[in-house]
């Protein structure tokens, strides 16, 4: 059971981002503002691994994964820096050809998104939804389509009636199914979910992950997702990238991240955490997140800090390699796990 | 001991549908409980969307009327209140927490309005220094100064700020009773924290109840005193909270509890695991 | 305000368009109260004169300056329009936020006035107005009565802003803090409905105009006093057109577009500035 906790063995990769700048270039009526959304991360995802990033609200972490999936409009533009995608051989760079890019949208990348009601159009039933999104880019008959349709719900768990069924007709999980099965019927390499649970009652949140979970074993896609909920990556995530303030502060197995956070503000996350059967006082960060228009000097993270010092309000420390992950922290030996 | 809210076999329905053919939706079933004012307490009500929680704190504070049963707020029937005089009396003695603290301000004027409004209204203050002293001691409670907060716009706070405020104001009639409606669901993780160990400090010291609404078992866990879960319009568990979130005994109850994922990832990854199999 | 009015000139081009149109058509027409002949006065220069070096414009059959007749006249359609505007808002505004946010009732009945006003057809209406008037009509109660008539489809538009405003949670938040409907009204929800109050401005103001050209142009106004449409009605009245008196049209025809355009700038570049995402924009959020 504990292996899926390690890393997988295969090192080759699928996503790599380097040095990727996107900013929010924005001019109104003389009023000129830059917001640092993401701000120079670089990361590497392999085949067959889920990565998780936490990460505050506004900290960036939406604008880093609409950067990777290709999916920013202006005022965000893409300053610097790469998004590159192996697909089995075929490479794929994001921001150097619209066009690849364009063609493999659904089949080797797909996309899970938060509000399953916006994927699911309300006056039309489920298999429209079906139909538009994924059968132009399966370059079979409709009648097979349909029967693949049918195969692919069935397999994970889903009774293939509910093709026939308007979205109001059926719960949120269900729904929130229904948008993984959209997003993975074409066994795409690579899928990019942004908050895939955080609309969803308690009660089916377990079965959600699950799902994605099982789906992601059996198809041996990578998944990149974003939440900010510390629990939803301690159950998935192989690995967990942190993001503050535009910047990737920390990356490591999620075992390792969780039992020996090395950046004090994954530190934190995990030890403001409130469990059952547990209700000792826990203390809160004190301040507040920084503003992306006008980020602190040095590590961003110091007005926060209980361990800063004068070279992290002036120096920014990289992001380095560290025991099994990377940190960007000045004094990343000395943090303690709370 | 007096009652400071007392909640007496509480319905409501809503009819849903069109005009021929409407059903009645029964929101809230037969929900009773007592406050006593002489103990200040968190009071905590679980549950999911749809059990009812938002509409029982709608009734507490009278934006909605029972369908059946009685409300009873130091005495006096809720519902009954109709004069705009007794209705701000009412809101002087209970006021509420909203859930999304950037919603909760408007956008396109400054914080201070709402605060200075509320010292008006509630503390009938005219002269500009007393309303601002009285502001100032609300927010000094969470933490904050007038300073910070005077002229600011709610972009230029964070949500835990925001929502520290939106307690401040909620203080400064000095109420008995404050309703929060899930008030950390918004707010960043590292803020979460402070906005709970607040209520806990507000109860402590400033004697006053509030009733917390939440859907997140692991933060009623650490701040409640007593707790009721609600499923369906119906309380399907009450007690004391360390109790019947730590034993449930009812099936609902239990489900909630372990729909719960530890903070850890090798007991989280157990339960996602068994759930594939 | 003046610092407003410098970035908008600067970084935006069709608010420096509008603003020069208009303000250049503004002074024209202000220019009249130095006009050397009093603009009621006709037969005092030659008539039908083309344009010239002495008649800009040339002169009307009814032997008036062009010139100064547009400049009387854009200022009296301008002063009609916007009083019809101003006096439209007042209620659109008035009846389209309390029936939003009060609700019940109030909604019901504000409403069902609104409807049946919608219903009335304009012209006959303001033809019967000016035959039980007939003497005493003069252009304010004109302006009145087209008022009347002009705010029920924008009362609509601005109660279902309220709508949806009433049930955020600032609003909710608003009557906890005390605030007492007025001001919620003004202070919380107002900075909302400006847009829409600018935008059905214009429209109303183009509105207003072309109600008073068309009843000027009809003959039922007060047909002494020089409008844009007046110039139009005794242009037709002398086959101006047949006898090749081109000019008594087409300048006033001119300006009326250029007035519009003018208008139509300043609206819709004014309205990005106050449009509520764009003003939280810019202050930073």
């Amino acid at each position: 059971m504990l292996n899926t906790l390690q890393a997988p063995t295969t090192t080759d990769s699928v996503l790599r981002v380097e040095g990727l700048k996107a900013y929010y270039q924005m001019n109104y009526f003389g009023v000129r503002r830059e917001v640092r959304a993401v701000d120079d991360v670089s990361l590497t995802i392999n085949r067959n691994e889920i990565y998780g990033i936490a990460g505050e609200s506004s900290s960036g972490k939406s604008s880093l994964i609409k950067t990777i999936a290709g999916a920013i409009t202006p005022p965000l533009r893409v300053v610097e820096g790469s998004v590159k995608f192996d697909f089995g051989g075929r490479a794929l760079d994001v921001y150097a050809d619209p066009q690849a890019m364009k063609a493999a949208r659904w089949q080797n990348l797909s996309y899970i998104m938060q509000g399953s009601m916006n994927v699911l159009n309300p006056v039309r039933r489920v298999k429209h939804a079906f139909h538009d999104f994924a059968f132009k880019h399966m370059g079979i008959s409709q009648s097979a389509f349909r029967s693949r349709v049918e195969q692919h719900l069935h397999r994970i768990g889903l009774d293939p009636r509910v093709l026939e069924s308007f979205p109001h007709q059926l719960s949120g999980g269900m729904r929130q199914r229904l948008t993984i099965a959209l997003a993975t019927v074409c066994e795409p390499d690579f899928i990019i979910a942004d908050e895939p649970t955080t609309a969803l009652d308690v009660l089916v949140q377990q079965d959600v992950l699950a799902l994605i979970k099982d789906i992601q074993q059996r198809m041996g896609a990578s998944i990149i997702f974003v939440t900010h909920d510390m629990t939803v990556h301690a159950a998935i995530a192989d690995r967990i990238g942190i993001v503050y303030a535009g910047r990737l502060v920390e990356e490591g197995p999620t075992l390792d991240v969780f039992r020996r956070p090395q950046h004090p503000y994954t530190a934190h996350l995990i030890s403001s955490l409130p469990r059952i059967g547990d209700n000792k006082k826990r203390s809160a960060l004190p301040g507040k997140p920084p503003n992306l228009a006008d980020p602190p000097s040095g590590c961003r993270f110091h007005p926060r800090c209980p361990l800063a010092v004068d070279k992290c309000r002036s120096e920014n420390p990289p992001l380095v390699v560290r025991q099994t992950g990377r940190v960007a922290c000045w004094r990343a030996g000395e943090v303690q796990a709370a | 001991m007096s009652a400071l809210l007392e909640l007496q076999n509480v319905n409501k329905d809503y009819r849903i549908g069109g005009f021929f053919d409407s059903a009645t939706l029964r929101a809230v079933k037969n929900v009773s409980f007592t406050l006593d004012s002489s103990k200040p307490e968190i009071f905590t009500i679980v549950g999911e969307s749809g059990s009812g929680k938002t509409t029982t704190a709608r009734m507490i504070l009278g934006n909605e009327a029972p369908t059946s049963g009685t409300l009873r707020f130091m005495g006096q029937d809720i519902a009954a209140i109709h004069s705009r005089a007794d209705r701000l009396k009412f809101m002087a003695r209970a006021q509420p927490i909203f859930q999304n603290p950037f919603e909760a301000f408007n956008p396109l004027t400054t914080i201070d309005y709402f605060l200075f409004s509320t010292a008006k209204r509630f503390l009938g203050l005219r002269d500009k220094a007393a309303v601002d002293a009285a502001t100032d001691k609300a927010l000094n409670h969470v933490g904050l100064s007038l300073a910070e907060v005077r002229g600011r716009y709610s972009h230029e706070l964070s949500g835990g700020q925001l929502q520290r405020i939106a307690v401040a104001r909620a203080l400064i009639p000095e109420p008995k009773l404050i309703v929060a409606d899930e008030p950390v669901s918004m707010v960043d993780a590292s803020l979460r924290m402070s906005i709970v160990n607040l209520f806990r400090d507000l109860r402590d010291r400033l004697g006053v109840s509030i009733i917390y609404i939440t859907h997140d078992l692991s933060t009623a866990y650490y701040i409640s005193d007593r707790v009721i879960i609600m499923h369906r319009g119906d309380v399907v568990e009450a007690g004391v909270a360390q109790e019947v979130l730590g034993n449930p005994q009812h099936p609902y109850s239990r489900a909630l509890s372990q729909a719960v994922l530890p903070p850890d990832p090798e007991a989280a990854r157990k339960i996602i695991m068994a759930k594939i199999q | 305000m003046f610092k407003i009015l410098r970035d908008m000139l600067r970084y935006n081009v069709e608010f420096a368009i509008g603003f020069v149109l208009t303000l250049s058509i503004f002074l024209f027409a202000l220019a009249h109260f130095w006009a050397p002949l009093p603009d009621t006065a006709i037969y005092l220069l030659p008539p039908d004169m083309p344009p010239s070096a002495q008649y800009w414009f040339g002169t009307t059959s009814r032997g008036q300056d062009v010139l100064w007749q547009m400049s009387s006249a854009i200022w009296n359609t301008m002063l009609f329009g916007l009083t019809v505007t101003v006096l439209s808002r007042l209620l659109a505004v008035a009846v389209g936020m309390l029936s939003g946010y009060l609700g019940g009732r109030w909604d019901q009945a504000l409403m069902t006035l609104n409807d049946t006003m919608i219903a009335l057809p304009n012209i006959p209406i303001l033809l019967l107005v000016y035959f039980v008037m007939r003497d005493s009509m003069s252009w304010p109660v004109l302006a009145a009565t087209a008022a009347l008539l002009g705010w029920n489809y924008d009362a609509r538009l601005i109660r279902s802003v309220t709508l949806s405003l009433r049930n955020r949670e600032f609003t909710r938040h608003a009557v906890f803090a005390g605030m007492s409907v007025p001001q919620i009204l003004v202070r919380q929800h107002l900075p909302y409905v400006m847009p829409v109050i600018f935008f059905t401005a214009m429209n109303n103001l183009i509105w207003a105009i072309g109600l008073e050209v068309t009843l000027s142009v009809l003959g039922f106004s007060d047909i002494n006093r020089p409008t844009i449409g007046g110039m139009i009605y005794w242009a037709n009245q002398h086959q101006a057109i047949i006898a090749g008196i081109w000019w008594w049209i087409a300048f006033p025809i001119i300006a009326i577009v250029l007035l519009f355009l003018g208008l139509f700038l300043l609206a819709i570049s004014v309205n990005e500035y106050i449009d509520p995402r764009s003003r939280l924009s810019r202050m930073g959020a």
